[in-house]
């Protein structure tokens, strides 16, 4: 088991920052979700972390630095779809083999073999092609081929969000179980915060580059103190709920880009800020930070207004 | 697919790059935007133009060898060397030689051709406007027989309907791009000329005369450019906008001339660009075989002789054209595209 | 189906062994052609020169007397190697280029700007500026050739390396530690191998002809040696005496250009059937079977399905069928959701009922009626109805946007079209549209092309395209699917003040259930192209009756699921398309499946109060949930 530790990462492409000073630990053996719309910048947290995108920040392993190669392989990426992570041209048993190092032959044979095992995926299927295989079999491969490289961390970017739901549950299952099994710290990056609190044990909720609130799952979801976290749990649909088309929580507007600089970036959507509440001028001239002295904070000059506990069950 | 579908890509990623792709969207609204545009394209056209010099200038000099004892011949005495040197200006340090080369070419001076002592840009104004006056037409004809030869064929083999038509069409255009237009020249010289005496033999006498250059231009660029007509319109009519259209039943008509012809544009006028340009090459083997008086006819006869004056200033013209015309063609499909404005900034 | 005949293909014998056997003889020429007709091509005989085509000499002679047909058939060693060669030049220059510009970042950015100006001459310019460079000859002309053919070597390779870069396989190598040269030659070179061997083909033949155009030219090989181009040249200058003397190089010339055409051509056709090609087997489905009628007779329903089934006929005669066996009904003012996997069908269903289904595909249906028109035979009034009462959102928002035409345009042309509204009214009416689903400066919007929208904007106004007829139905494609959660609230809220605005009925798809639960008054439940269950949403959720639809809401993860325990997961695939099954297409996946699930497919049958099934052991108990076992994992 280790932990991960991440400070003030920065992520620019050219003059657009795509990460702007995201900080968080991860204690050993646990699972962050990272929760966002499109935009907000989780995926490409997850990229700097890989090293997939030059960043900015300081990220360590226990204490470790992660700037080497070497290093990096302690950290492995999950993709989103199975179908473009796995070459088209390479059978699964190559597929896993890419991640082992220092293994050859009969041995790294006999090592592939018992990490599909691990995955509960048949042996016999290390001769076929990923195109031969399902969307659930597929993301089972790329996870083995990722326990190959024996990470420390794994990073799971929306594993589950094309497959079909009855074949999630397996992908879900599997994860946890071998987070269980293997003692694997995760962050597990979703846009479905049902499957997130299911997964996790702490929560960072993403706008705009930032983190704008962080806390252990079960508070961030059954006491949200950013508005934004509010609307965003206002708006999963649930089987049965029909809160969708309730008033609670609307967002203020329909903009899609964030505010520009110099305040809160949610403002123009915030359905407790400017737009809603002329008077409430700081939210525009002063950029709210995270006071990160206690466990469950948020980005928002009037977090603390939001006592009551609104989550989706109340 | 998902709300938060962030696939991971090249550098500007969706992740990072949707914000300040629509903020700098709203950045350049308006008349800024053309201006930015237009600059841009102007600045690329420039650049291009001083490659274009460079590499010319340069020629001269890679070619291994002494130059001008190779053009005056083997008899010539080192003194007559250094002298022709001199008067040419090639004992001069390179940086030198290259500022006068590109002030020369600025203000119309191409300097003389080695063999026949007249000056270049003479021979370019004489001949040059014969070239374009095969190309252009060559070209107006492409267009008008490729755009709707591919498009027809395109919605008539759509989802793997009419395979005859498809057959016919690839076996057709293959054949057709598989005839240099020099070896069609010489064929129909050798039918309409020699063997019907439909047409004049050579040179430019009348209208007459284009018939047979034009249409040994036009067959091999009119395949290739309605095969990639088909296929941009096979893209085309697959798009989600089409069956939209489709869906809100709006007339067949309506729906080529709205959806289908500006969207298929764009890719079809980029090739045709490529296809123009490869004509005012064509027309140089073209000419030869016509005797067509352009700059073909004189460019393979300098290379021969080794005239590099001459060499130096056609390649020039018939680049800057190439170059203009892509210049052109860009502004155009900005007009008749907007994304492509964006696209490219 | 008419997709069983298969008439002989025109191109096909163009197309199939004949280049190859082509290809056969040229390289059968090149290797033996000088040892055999050596002789008499280099025998000159004076007597005999510059003859026309004759007994004795089927070409001609040239000046010498030396037989023209034996000088082109041993001039095919000299015409092909060369080209080859060339080829090879311009292959290896070209695509190191391209693999360096796609890779490097900054360098990738020179070279590419170099790519582009390059690839904007005539490579016949290029060639001549070569040729002079590399003088005249053999050697010359090869290189010439090869370096005007390098940028477009380059520019496919950069263009395919990019893709391939950008592919998560790529990335995933470079997070498992492996390095630039690993991943160049393990997973970029095989991946781009293909295309770029095809191009390659295809410019053999270019460079035959660019050979022999810069020998026609003069500037090629050099006497006594000779190549096709040469002997053209040859030709010409006596055209207007022997003119026959022109003809063996002429067609030596193009055979060589259509065999490599034809050959690149016939490879592209193989590597895209290979791509396109299932391994599956080749199935003739059976007819659907006669399953009981819905409730009802669909009298004064707004969509009445019967027995709807949609094939697809691939060109090599395979049928599929996506959608099997589908009947529904939807009355005036309901709003009916159908729930499936990818592949279950769903979209199809509402393709057909749009009739957007497009060759190959076929609809066969006993029934399939959309208000008073009958859409198996539609006339030209169906047109009009359709295209004043039917409305439909799509799936990716921005795709359906035509990118060429103002947002304006995209509103007005229904009403000008099917109300016959003049413009300036249409055009009022558009800014309400705009203004009914909350887009702010519609004006100016209105002016505006797909780009400057945002995607929830370019859905909203896709709903307003909806709003500019007289809608009866609105059919949603998966519309908040591309959307993320906050957006896709916005749009089922509109969608639902709008519905209850304009009393249109609603048929929403999606794979989501929790979504659907949202919106509609009754859902449908569809796999592998069938309806497995239809009921009214509060009793579709409380209590399924099919073992699927029971594992599809148990599966979806809700707020506040125990975290001790497992989900419930059913691994496994649907039956595609081509599968053709005696029984329950569910039954492979099914925890109650048992030996008549397997040979025998359950009806759609009507269980209690408009509830319908297709099962034959239901779940009758609510919660009676159908897993545990051998199910999770």
């Amino acid at each position: 088991m280790a932990a991960l530790s991440v400070g003030d990462l920065m992520v620019r492409y050219g003059s657009v920052t795509a990460v702007r000073g995201v900080s968080f630990d991860v204690a050993a053996g646990s699972v962050l979700g990272l929760v966002g719309e499109s935009g907000s910048g989780k995926s490409t947290v997850a990229r700097a972390l890989v090293g997939l995108t030059p960043a900015t920040g300081s990220m360590r392993i226990d204490g470790a630095d992660l700037s080497s190669r070497q290093a990096r392989r302690r950290v492995q990426l999950v993709f989103q779809d199975s179908r473009s992570s796995l070459d088209p041209r390479y059978t699964v048993e190559q597929c896993v083999a890419e991640g082992l190092t220092g293994v050859r032959g009969r041995a790294a044979s006999a090592r592939v073999a018992e990490l599909l095992d691990l995955v509960s995926l048949d042996p016999a299927v290390a001769g076929s092609r990923p195109g031969d295989l399902s969307g659930g079999q597929r993301q089972r491969v790329a996870i083995a081929r990722a326990l190959a490289a024996r990470p420390d961390v794994v990073i799971a970017d929306e594993v589950t969000a094309s497959l079909d739901v009855s074949v999630q549950a397996v992908v879900l299952n599997l994860l946890r179980r071998l987070r269980a099994e293997l003692g694997l710290t995760m962050i597990f990056i979703s846009h479905n915060l049902a499957v997130v609190e299911y997964m996790c044990d702490d929560l960072a909720v993403m706008f705009d580059g930032r983190i704008v609130e962080y806390g252990a799952v079960g508070e961030v979801i059954g006491r949200p103190e950013h508005p934004y976290t509010r609307s965003l749990l206002a708006a999963v649909p649930e089987i049965g709920q029909r809160r969708l088309l309730s008033e609670s929580d609307v967002e203020a507007s329909a903009v899609t880009d964030p505010a520009s600089a110099g305040g809160c970036a949610y403002r123009l959507r915030c359905p407790i800020g400017p737009a809603a509440n002329p008077e409430r001028e700081i939210c525009v001239t002063t950029e709210p930070a995270a006071t990160a002295a206690h466990a469950h904070h948020a980005a928002c000059h009037f977090a603390r207004e939001l006592d009551h506990p609104v989550g989706p069950r109340g | 697919m998902s709300a938060g579908h962030e696939v991971a890509g090249t550098p500007p990623a969706k992740d990072g790059a949707e914000p300040p792709a629509r903020e700098g969207a709203r950045r350049r609204a308006g008349a800024g935007r053309w201006v930015v545009f237009a600059g841009r394209r102007l600045v690329r056209l420039v650049l291009s133009l001083l490659v274009l010099l460079a590499a010319t200038f340069i020629m001269v000099h890679l070619i291994p060898g002494d130059p001008v004892q190779t053009a005056l011949g083997d008899q010539a005495t080192p003194q007559m060397v250094a002298q022709r040197r001199h008067e040419l200006g090639l004992d001069l340090p390179l940086p030198e030689q290259f500022w006068r080369y590109v002030t020369g070419v600025v203000t119309g001076d191409f300097g003389r051709s080695i063999v026949t002592e007249a000056p270049v840009a003479d021979l370019l104004t004489t001949r040059f406007p014969n070239t374009l006056r095969l190309a252009g037409p060559a070209f107006l004809l492409v267009v008008l027989i490729a755009m709707p030869v591919g498009l027809f064929t395109a919605v008539r083999t759509r989802g793997g309907r009419g395979r005859h038509v498809r057959g016919w069409f690839v076996n057709v255009t293959g054949l057709l791009n598989s005839i240099p237009d020099y070896v069609l020249a010489t064929v129909l010289s050798l039918v309409f000329v020699v063997t019907i005496k439909a047409f004049p033999a050579a040179g430019d006498e009348g209208l007459s005369s284009y018939v047979l250059p034009v249409l040994a231009l036009v067959a091999g660029p009119a395949a290739s450019l309605s095969r990639i007509v088909r296929v941009e319109a096979l893209k085309v009519l697959d798009a989600e906008y089409v069956r939209a259209a489709k869906a809100r039943r709006l007339p067949t008509g309506l729906r080529y001339w709205r959806y289908v012809l500006p969207n298929m544009m764009t890719a079809s006028l980029t090739y045709g660009t490529m296809i123009l340009a490869g004509l005012i090459a064509g027309t140089v083997l073209v000419e030869n075989v016509f005797g067509w008086p352009g700059v073909g006819t004189v460019i393979s006869q300098a290379v021969i002789q080794k005239d590099y004056p001459l060499i130096q200033g056609i390649l020039l013209v018939l680049g800057a054209a190439v170059l203009l015309l892509n210049m052109v063609v860009d502004v155009v499909l900005g007009v008749l595209d907007p994304r492509s404005r964006l696209g490219e900034l | 189906m008419t997709a069983a005949f298969r008439g002989p293909r025109p191109g096909r014998l163009l197309s199939g062994g004949v280049p190859l056997l082509l290809i056969l003889l040229f390289v059968f020429l090149s290797v033996a052609g000088p040892s055999i007709w050596g002789e008499a091509a280099s025998a000159s005989n004076v007597a005999e020169a510059n003859q026309s085509i004759s007994a004795a000499h089927w070409m001609g002679t040239d000046d010498l007397g030396r037989d023209i047909l034996a000088r082109t058939l041993v001039a095919t060693r000299n015409s092909l190697v060369l080209a080859v060669v060339a080829t090879i030049v311009g292959g290896c220059v070209g695509i190191g280029l391209g693999l360096l510009s796609a890779m490097s970042r900054r360098l990738g950015r020179a070279l590419g700007a170099l790519i582009n100006v390059l690839i904007a001459f005539p490579a016949l310019l290029l060639a001549i500026f070569f040729a002079v460079l590399f003088g005249i000859g053999s050697v010359g002309s090869v290189l010439a050739v090869g370096a005007s053919f390098a940028p477009g070597f380059a520019r496919i390779t950069q263009t395919l390396t990019a893709s391939v870069v950008s592919k998560e396989y790529v990335e995933a190598s470079r997070v498992l530690g492996r390095g630039p040269i690993y991943r160049t030659f393990r997973h970029i070179l095989p991946n781009i191998a293909e295309p770029v061997v095809l191009y390659s083909t295809i410019h053999i033949g270019t460079a035959v002809l660019a050979l022999s155009g810069l020998s026609f030219l003069g500037l090629g090989v050099q006497p006594p040696v000779y190549d096709w181009g040469r002997l053209l040249n040859d030709g010409l200058t006596r055209i207007y005496v022997t003119p026959g003397v022109a003809i063996a190089p002429s067609i030596a010339i193009v055979l060589a250009g259509l065999t490599f055409n034809l050959a690149g051509e016939r490879l592209s056709d193989l590597i895209a059937g290979r791509r396109s090609a299932p391994s599956a087997r080749r199935s003739q489905p059976r007819p659907a079977e006669p399953a009981p009628d819905p409730a009802g007779d669909g009298g004064g329903a707004l969509v009445d399905v019967r027995h709807l089934r949609v094939t697809y006929a691939s060109a090599d005669g395979r049928v599929t069928t996506p959608v099997r066996d589908v009947s529904f009904t939807l009355a005036p003012k309901e709003r009916v959701g159908i729930v499936g996997e990818s592949g279950s069908g769903k979209s199809l269903t509402a393709a057909a009922i749009a009739q957007l289904i497009e060759e190959p595909g076929h609809v066969e249906a006993e029934r399939l009626r959309f208000m008073d028109a009958d859409l198996l035979t539609p006339d030209d009034s169906t047109r009009h109805v359709l295209g004043r009462n039917m409305a439909m959102v799509f799936q990716d928002p921005g795709e359906a946007l035509n990118p060429a035409i103002k947002i304006g345009t995209h509103l007005i042309e229904p009403a000008v079209i099917h109300l016959r509204e003049s413009k300036p009214d249409a055009k009022r009416k558009a800014l309400d549209a705009l203004r009914a689903v909350a887009i702010t400066d519609p004006a100016r919007r209105f002016e505006q092309h797909r780009h400057e929208l945002s995607g929830g904007m370019k859905q909203r106004v896709g709903i307003a395209i909806g709003l500019m007829g007289e809608a009866r139905l609105l059919i949603a494609d998966e519309p908040t699917t591309a959307l993320d959660v906050t957006v896709q609230r916005q749009i089922l809220r509109l969608v639902d003040r709008l519905g209850a605005r304009t009393e249109a009925g609603l048929l929403f798809i999606s794979h989501d259930i929790a979504v659907v639960s949202e919106l509609c008054d009754r859902i449908i439940v569809m796999y592998a192209g069938f309806i497995v269950e239809e009921a009214a949403t509060a009793d579709l959720l409380e209590s399924p009756a099919h073992p699927y639809t029971s594992v599809l809401l148990a599966a979806s993860p809700r707020m506040g699921l125990d975290k001790s325990r497992p989900l419930v997961a059913i691994d496994g695939r649907m039956p595609g398309p081509d599968a053709d099954l005696p029984g329950c297409y569910f039954a492979a996946r099914c925890p109650r499946a048992d030996a008549t699930c397997l040979s025998d497919r359950p009806p759609l049958r009507e269980l209690a109060d408009g509830r319908r099934a297709a099962c034959w052991h239901p779940l009758t108990e609510p919660g009676d949930v159908p897993t545990s076992e051998g199910a999770t994992i």
